[in-house]
């Protein structure tokens, strides 16, 4: 082990070319990596269902239920666009509610059920919402567009089952959709491309179906 | 292919597929998630480690030392890179910062160090556990103090004049009998676009391959080399997503300085993204600015002197917020005068934002117009149809190629039903809400710049098109495929489009607005090649067949186009040159923003009502992408003219509200249906695709049209941006105490 270490650090020195500094940084790592296998950190499991899939994961506590779905089940559909709950790029639904993952640890989400953009639908078979996304260009970089869209199809189910908002005007009758209603709801989510007013449209068209479809 | 006379007929104005509008073709990508940004590449046979970047915690002075046992004895910390370990770095040749700070730190947040784990939580927690020493020297944070000792400068970079004068301003403007002086400012403002800065390097041997996200991989790639002391052979950049950029990745920042030397010292592939709370203060901004303009008319309206002077401050080496552009050509007026004056600050570097220079000039001059209209009573709208200007108003040999402006207010205020503004302030009430309109002009350059592409044409009927031109959201992918299809004759499910890597033919990349009418150029130049080859292959004369439905024809001669790669897939390269058309013509877009807003009474919130931008802005590409661009400008607008503000803490030297709480921009609940009209132009000038840009556009006016609005809900009117209701409030109550 300690050996194969020393091989690479020295292969690694040829390819950098060396220098006091650079080696000075190579040792570090050696020691460091050794230090650190003594000291191991304690892993913890967790299990989750993602889009329909069972999950078994060893992670660090300190790992952020997006970065498990990032960094360690490579599902990037879910964007980290601040890592502190302020821009809402990191949506995703938890047991059917939509929460913003970077601010919940993985840990945390023992046998829930987590639904990512890559769960809503495919290139070859689009969830409605994200239909309407494309017909209404309601995204330009695309980078807020996977949040606002499980964002989105999280609001009509709210609305849907009569939870109100800020701006419902009366808390003891389900709340209309409206564009007040959405826009409302919506603002957890910034789109910096600002495409508010398309995505509003791709929301409302979406959503109408669905309310004639439950009629 | 060089442009050097006016386009005539040619095969886009066939108009099957471009102008169209036509949805984004990497839109099932981006629903789904599908997508692939900078950080998330997947490296083949790589576990790639962690960088994590340490932001400086003073604004200037020396780094003392960096204490790093604590750091590097965490379980899982790979190493520490500081100045003292990278080796010799220069700067770029378009940001002025150094990107890696020691011993000297030049402002707040600029890189000091990058700690490299395992894991991003190590190497988070190590980030943590440095110490560091600093010796704090005092720095100039104040740009108004600062403005004392400026200096009228040549900015150098970009080579605007930092004055111009025609006639007498002096004298035309103490003769007026009309006259506007007055100051207004503009806030330092952060591009926050939503995707942080992040790069993936790789080291082979000498080659480096960074996944990241730049919007001009051809800057990135002379600038990393430059920085590194590296040849630009062994770079590789590849951005082919980017989320969002507005000018804020234009070329290369900390982030990928900071990933090419964490995997170049520790041998591993290292990914590293900027976090959210250091971007304000590591990477540039647009700068604040204080700005005098002074107008002179005659009574019936005519501008006889229009004098505009502008402050902004910047490190060393970095350029003047070039404000006055739009004042130079923008209304006619004898006798004129602009100057730029840089201070020396010790913030951030003040760089290129979305529409630099025009956005903030813009913000200013049309409240000053709106404030001459008023003095004049006149309407605002017939006050600057009254100074439009069919020639350039410093050059009168010089006419603009096409200029609609007066067009665009005249179709805006009657769609917008102008005619129902109350002539005088606060004269419109609906119940607890004072409602006002206003309106601004918008200018913004069209440059269009050298662009390479190259095209293959297989034995399937699958045009592919290649260039390093990025998309940033502004729907290069979807502008291209129309251009190839529409250029080949087939449709544009055909076509396949690769973007965002410098091992392909080099492109302008997405700056300026010059990107859409930049990079289809060079994708026609390159498609009329193929189609020769196409014509030689088939024995036709070169540039006889018809290319259309998938067939080339001449006459009764007809073949499958895919059967011309029949023995081989067909590859054409080449670029679009330009001649002295853009020196012969003024080429520029113009618009006409109009926004109402209503506002509390009691409380003075702002709330805007509706917003209607009208645009011309040469051949539009795509209709839906070129919209999308406008509305998405627009936003940004309302966040200019009611939020945008980053705050400096003249003592430590900083931007105090560094992430998306403190910096707020707009969001659903601020925004309403945007409209937006595109004027018919078709600019035989620019090249064969008669195109210009929109996407900065969008947003010159903007802001002024919203202060405006406010003026005329109100009566107040306040000349320092953002517009916050506080303002609002302030000045209600002294205007009801003078009264
Ligand atoms: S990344 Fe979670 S809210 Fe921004
Ligand atoms: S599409 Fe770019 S931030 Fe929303």
């Amino acid at each position: 082990m300690e050996n194969d270490n020393r091989l690479k650090l020295s292969r690694r020195e040829m390819i950098i070319g060396t220098t006091a500094a650079i080696s000075a940084i190579a040792a570090t790592k050696l020691t460091s990596i050794e230090a650190g296998e003594s000291n191991k950190i304690a892993l913890a499991d967790v299990s989750f269902v993602v889009n329909g899939k069972k999950q078994h994961l060893a992670l660090d506590t300190r790992t952020t239920l997006l970065d498990a779905l990032r960094e360690h089940l490579k599902l990037n559909g879910t964007k980290k666009g601040c890592d502190h709950g302020q821009c809402g790029a990191c949506t995703v639904m938890v047991n059917g509610r939509r929460i913003n993952s970077c601010l919940s640890l993985a840990l945390q989400h023992e046998d829930d059920n987590i639904v990512t953009i890559e769960g809503l639908g495919s290139p070859d078979k689009l969830h409605a919402m994200q239909a309407a996304f494309i017909k209404h260009d309601a995204y330009q970089c695309g980078y807020c567009t996977p949040g606002q869209i499980c964002s989105a199809v999280a609001v009509i189910n709210e609305i849907n089952s009569g939870i109100p908002s800020h701006v419902s005007t009366n808390l003891n009758q389900s709340p209309i959709l409206n564009n007040d209603e959405i826009g409302e709801r919506m603002s957890g989510n910034i789109c910096r491309c600002g495409a508010y007013s398309n995505i509003v449209e791709a929301i409302t068209e979406v959503a109408s179906k669905a309310v004639k479809k439950a009629r | 292919m060089k442009f050097d006379k006016p386009a005539g007929k040619n095969a886009i104005d066939q108009l099957k597929v471009v102008g169209k509008p036509i949805d984004r073709i990497d839109g099932p990508l981006k629903t789904t998630g599908r997508a692939t940004y900078a950080y998330e590449h997947q490296i083949a046979e790589t576990k790639p480690a962690y960088g994590y970047i340490v932001g400086a915690g003073i604004a200037k002075g020396r780094i003392e030392a960096i204490h790093q046992t604590a750091a590097k004895s965490l379980p899982g910390v790979i190493g520490v890179i500081t100045a003292s370990n990278a080796g010799p770095l220069k700067t770029g040749r378009f940001y002025a910062d150094r990107l890696l700070a020691g011993p000297d730190v030049d402002h707040y947040h600029q890189a000091i160090a990058i700690v490299v784990a395992e894991s991003f939580e190590q190497a988070r927690a190590g980030a943590a556990l440095l110490r560091v020493d600093y010796v704090k020297s005092k720095g100039s944070f104040d740009l108004k103090k600062a403005g004392a000792s400026a200096t009228i400068l040549n900015p150098g970079r970009p080579s605007t004049a930092a004055t111009a004068e025609v006639s007498s301003f002096e004298d035309g403007f103490k003769s007026a009998p009309f006259k506007l002086d007055e100051i207004y400012t503009t806030p330092d403002q952060s591009h926050a676009m939503m995707e942080p800065h992040a790069t993936i390097a790789k080291w082979d041997g000498e080659k480096l391959t960074c996944w990241c996200s730049i919007q001009q991989i051809n800057w990135g790639v002379r600038d990393l080399a430059n920085i590194l002391g590296i040849d630009p052979k062994n770079i590789r950049l590849i951005s082919a997503f980017i989320g969002g950029g507005f000018g804020g990745k234009g070329t290369v920042l900390s982030d990928i300085v900071a990933a090419s030397l964490a995997a170049r010292l520790t041998g591993r592939t290292v990914k590293i993204t900027l976090q959210r709370t250091l971007m304000f203060n590591n990477t540039i901004h647009r700068p604040a600015t204080i700005q005098r303009l002074r107008i002179g008319a005659d009574a019936d309206g005519t501008i006889t002197s229009i004098g505009h002077e502008s402050l902004s401050g910047n490190i060393p080496r970095g350029f003047a917020e070039y404000t006055t552009t739009s004042t130079r050509t923008l209304y006619a007026g004898k006798n004129r005068m602009t100057q730029l004056k840089l201070a020396l600050l010790n913030l951030p570097e003040g760089a290129a934002m979305r529409a630099p220079g025009e956005a903030s000039g813009m913000m200013a001059l049309e409240i000053a117009m709106d404030e001459m209209a008023a003095k004049l009573k006149m309407d605002p709208v017939e006050f600057r149809i009254k100074n439009d200007t069919q020639v350039h108003p410093e050059n009168p040999k010089r006419t603009f190629s096409t200029r609609l402006l007066v067009e665009c207010l005249q179709t805006g205020a009657k769609k917008f039903k102008w005619e129902s503004r109350s002539k005088q302030p606060r004269g419109k009430e609906e119940g607890d809400w004072l409602l006002g309109m206003g309106v601004a002009s918008a200018v913004r350059g069209a440059p269009i710049m050298k662009c390479a592409a190259r095209v293959r044409l297989s034995n399937k009927g699958i045009v592919t098109v290649e260039t390093d031109m990025t998309d940033i959201g502004t729907g290069s992918y979807t502008i291209i495929a129309q251009t190839a299809a529409e250029m080949m004759g087939i449709e544009i499910n055909k076509v396949v489009v690769k973007l965002g890597d410098s091992s392909l033919p080099e492109s302008p990349g997405s700056a300026g607005q010059w990107g859409a009418a930049s990079s289809t150029s060079g994708v026609y130049a390159a498609c009329v090649k193929l189609r020769e080859k196409v014509e030689q292959m088939f024995g036709f004369e070169p540039g006889t067949a018809e290319f259309s439905d998938g067939k080339v024809s001449v006459k009764n001669k007809k073949y499958s186009l895919s059967k011309a790669a029949d023995s081989g897939e067909l590859i054409s390269e080449d670029e679009m040159t330009y001649g002295e058309l853009s020196r012969e013509f003024a080429q520029d877009t113009f618009g006409a923003h109009f926004v109402e807003v209503a506002v509390n009474k009691y409380s003075c919130e702002i709330r805007v009502r509706r917003m209607l931008a009208v645009c011309h802005a040469g051949r539009i590409l795509n209709p839906k992408t070129a919209r999308s661009q406008v509305i998405g400008a627009m936003t940004m607008g309302v966040g200019a003219a009611l939020m945008e503000e980053l705050v400096v803490d003249t003592n430590v030297g900083f931007f105090v509200n560094h992430d998306l709480a403190g910096y707020e921009v707009p969001v659903h609940a601020d925004i309403p249906h945007q409209d937006v009209i595109l004027l018919e132009d078709l600019d035989p000038t620019m090249s064969p695709m008669k195109a210009k840009g929109i996407g900065e556009l969008g947003l010159v006016g903007v802001a002024a049209a919203i202060a405006n609005a406010v003026y005329n809900a109100t009566g107040v009117r306040i000349r320092e941006y953002p517009i916050s209701l506080h303002k609002i409030l302030e000045s209600s109550y002294n205007l009801e105490e003078n009264n």
